[in-house]
């Protein structure tokens, strides 16, 4: 299991992610959305790199960190690929692997928050993420 | 979930969900259908999505949605909501991240026979001059300066530039140029990507389409916008690209803090508003309306190369190939404008998203050409269909804020419609009904296809039934270009 699946949505993509963790829910969720986007990558090269995000809550931090991978793959044409990822109150830094897109099939305009809560279900972390396409 | 018997029957064309139908609800909500459509409707959130837009703040008259509405994420797809200016808010979520995503439409004297032997040449040379896949760069990159000056002056600045005519601009919705932008209240990250993305269509539903006018309901209109029987138009759907998305990416963020600075309470986050007179409230519309003068700006451009592609295939061959601009509105915007509400003359924020201003005859802001017949309004079809040219009507200032319906809408999933339909065979199919296609990808041209849209000719007579619209032109395809 990948931890993420595509739900049905009329006009935009709906993610279902899961994962025991909130660092694995936001390395998962990461993953999801570049295959959504049809992403195939090349060889990670040059050196890592790192993200910080804040936000209020678990939530606005998720859209915040998919909205940073999200605008380095459009204006750098690179995937970011969190190696260490932490999650403090607020704050969110993670270690990145980059690789440069080879191809990408579509294009995300942006990350919603629309019906965006992390919950627990049976032991594990879960939560819906639609993008705007 | 809304059902059938929370609705209230107006007229055969207008439903109503009472404001007691929920608490938190400020004003009731107006849907435009017919019973046959609200099946369609009611198979999605977007009843929901409209109720939840009933709770913003500042709210007056109605919230209405379109026939072609459909579940969005937040603020439902063909919603239209007006606040009171100045206390009332302006919610980023009710725009939409496409900030002035729309579209624009080009006619022409050229034949359809005459130029039947040039559509495939035609196809492939506005697929070449205009960058449509992911991460192209378009062809007018801006240094800082001028992309500041595009905030601000719009489709002016095109016309400045060469890549318009003064008909262009005068025949684009505002003249192509929003007052109020302010490129300071854009963030560096919006600059850093509206920079090199002047002039690139995007992916999604964007597409150029070439059409033939098939009938004419309304001579006296269709005169008036230069559109004939049988005579090739072009399409141009676009909007202000990652520029847009950013900023409202920015300020959907910071409102998340807004929100709870004014004591908002809200159904749904992707929502969030503030009072238009508020700092953060001025702040966006600054920022908005900079897309939105960018959006008519990247249409500008694309209706340029759009030209020197029918110039480069057809020059030489027929003697008028020139294009010229029937109009350009915004389908996603928030706008300040005055309306009669309740017997009020009253200024309001009207949120239109996926909805289309259609201001009636008479109206501020028409060129003269067309202040006799009203604002020409630009629905387009799903690929392969029809599309239509309908004009505003006095109906639709009184009833629905100056606005009517933009699309086919949408009524399949992205995923079910790619495991129904093969874009390879999609393409095979519009091909031998004689649509010329370029596709940048397949999957894309799969979550696309007809079947996945309602039927655009039943929306178009519901608003010209409800009477918010009136009939012009319908038109069939012969050349799509599609990201």
């Amino acid at each position: 299991m990948n931890g993420y699946e595509e739900l049905d949505h009329t006009a935009d993509w709906a993610l279902r992610v899961w994962a025991p963790d909130l660092e694995s829910l936001f390395v998962r969720a990461a993953a999801g959305m570049f295959v959504l986007m049809g992403v195939t990558v090349g060889e990670a090269a040059g050196a890592e790199r790192e993200i910080v995000v804040q936000g209020p809550d678990s939530e606005t931090l998720l859209v915040a960190f998919l909205d940073e991978l999200l605008l380095v793959s459009e204006t750098e044409r690179l995937v970011l690929s969190p190696t260490l990822l932490s999650i403090a109150p607020g704050r969110l830094s993670a270690v990145c692997t980059a690789a440069p897109v080879v191809e990408q099939e579509k294009e995300i305009k942006a990350v919603t928050y629309h019906d965006l809560e992390i919950r627990e279900r049976a032991g594990l972390l879960e939560t819906v993420i639609v993008f705007d396409v | 979930m809304v059902r059938i018997q929370d609705l209230k029957k107006i007229n055969e064309f207008e439903w109503e969900i009472p404001k007691n139908y929920r608490a938190d609800m400020r004003v009731p909500v107006r849907i435009f259908s017919t019973r046959r459509m609200l099946d369609d409707i009611m198979d999605d959130k977007s009843l929901e999505q409209a109720v939840n837009a009933a709770t913003l703040p500042g709210l007056v008259g109605h919230v209405m949605v379109m026939p072609d509405m459909h579940q969005g994420y937040g603020f439902p797809i063909g919603g239209v909501a007006a606040t009171r200016y100045p206390k009332g808010v302006v919610s980023p979520g009710a725009v939409g991240f496409d900030i002035n995503c729309g579209v624009r439409l080009l006619g022409s004297a050229i034949e359809r026979e005459a130029a039947a032997p040039y559509l495939d040449d035609l196809a492939t040379r506005v697929d070449a001059y205009i960058p449509s896949g992911v991460g192209k760069a378009g062809s007018v990159p801006l240094k800082e300066r001028e992309l500041e000056e595009v905030c601000v002056d719009g489709a002016r600045w095109a016309l400045r530039n060469g890549y318009a005519s003064e008909m262009d601009v005068r025949r684009t919705e505002e003249g192509g140029r929003i007052d109020g932008a302010d490129p300071d209240k854009v963030s560096p990250r919006a600059m850093s990507r509206g920079k090199p993305q002047l002039g690139t269509m995007g992916g999604g539903n964007h597409f150029i389409e070439i059409d033939v006018v098939e009938q004419i309901f309304d001579r006296e209109a269709a005169d008036a916008m230069g559109l004939r029987e049988e005579c090739l138009v072009v399409q141009i759907h676009s909007g202000s690209r990652g520029f847009g998305h950013q900023i409202c990416t920015d300020y959907v963020k910071s409102f998340q803090t807004a929100v709870k600075k004014y004591g908002i309470e809200l159904p749904d986050r992707q929502l969030v508003c503030a009072p238009m007179d508020s700092p953060e409230g001025r702040d966006y519309l600054a920022a908005m309306r900079a897309a939105a003068n960018y959006a008519f700006t990247n249409r500008q451009i694309m209706a340029s190369h759009v030209r020197r592609a029918f110039e480069d295939v057809l020059a030489g061959k027929l003697n008028r190939f020139q294009l010229h601009q029937v109009y350009d509105i915004a389908h996603n915007m928030a706008k300040l404008e005055e309306h009669v509400i309740d017997g009020e003359k009253m200024k309001v924020c009207v949120h239109r998203k996926g909805a289309t201003r259609a201001f009636g005859p008479g109206s501020a802001d028409l060129p003269d050409e067309y202040m006799k017949i009203g604002q020409p309004v630009l629905v387009p079809g799903s690929m392969g269909t029809a599309s239509w040219v309908l004009v505003g009507t006095e109906t639709s200032m009184l009833h629905s804020f100056g606005s009517t319906c933009h699309g086919a809408g949408r009524m399949m999933s992205r995923s079910q419609a790619k495991k129904e339909v093969r874009g390879e065979d999609l393409r095979t199919e519009l091909e031998r009904a004689g649509v010329h296609v370029r596709a940048g990808s397949m999957a894309g041209l799969a979550e696309e296809a007809p079947a996945a849209y309602k039927d655009v000719d039943s929306v178009v007579e519901t608003v010209a039934g409800a009477g918010i619209a009136r009939k012009v032109a319908r038109l069939v395809p012969v050349g799509v270009v599609k990201g």
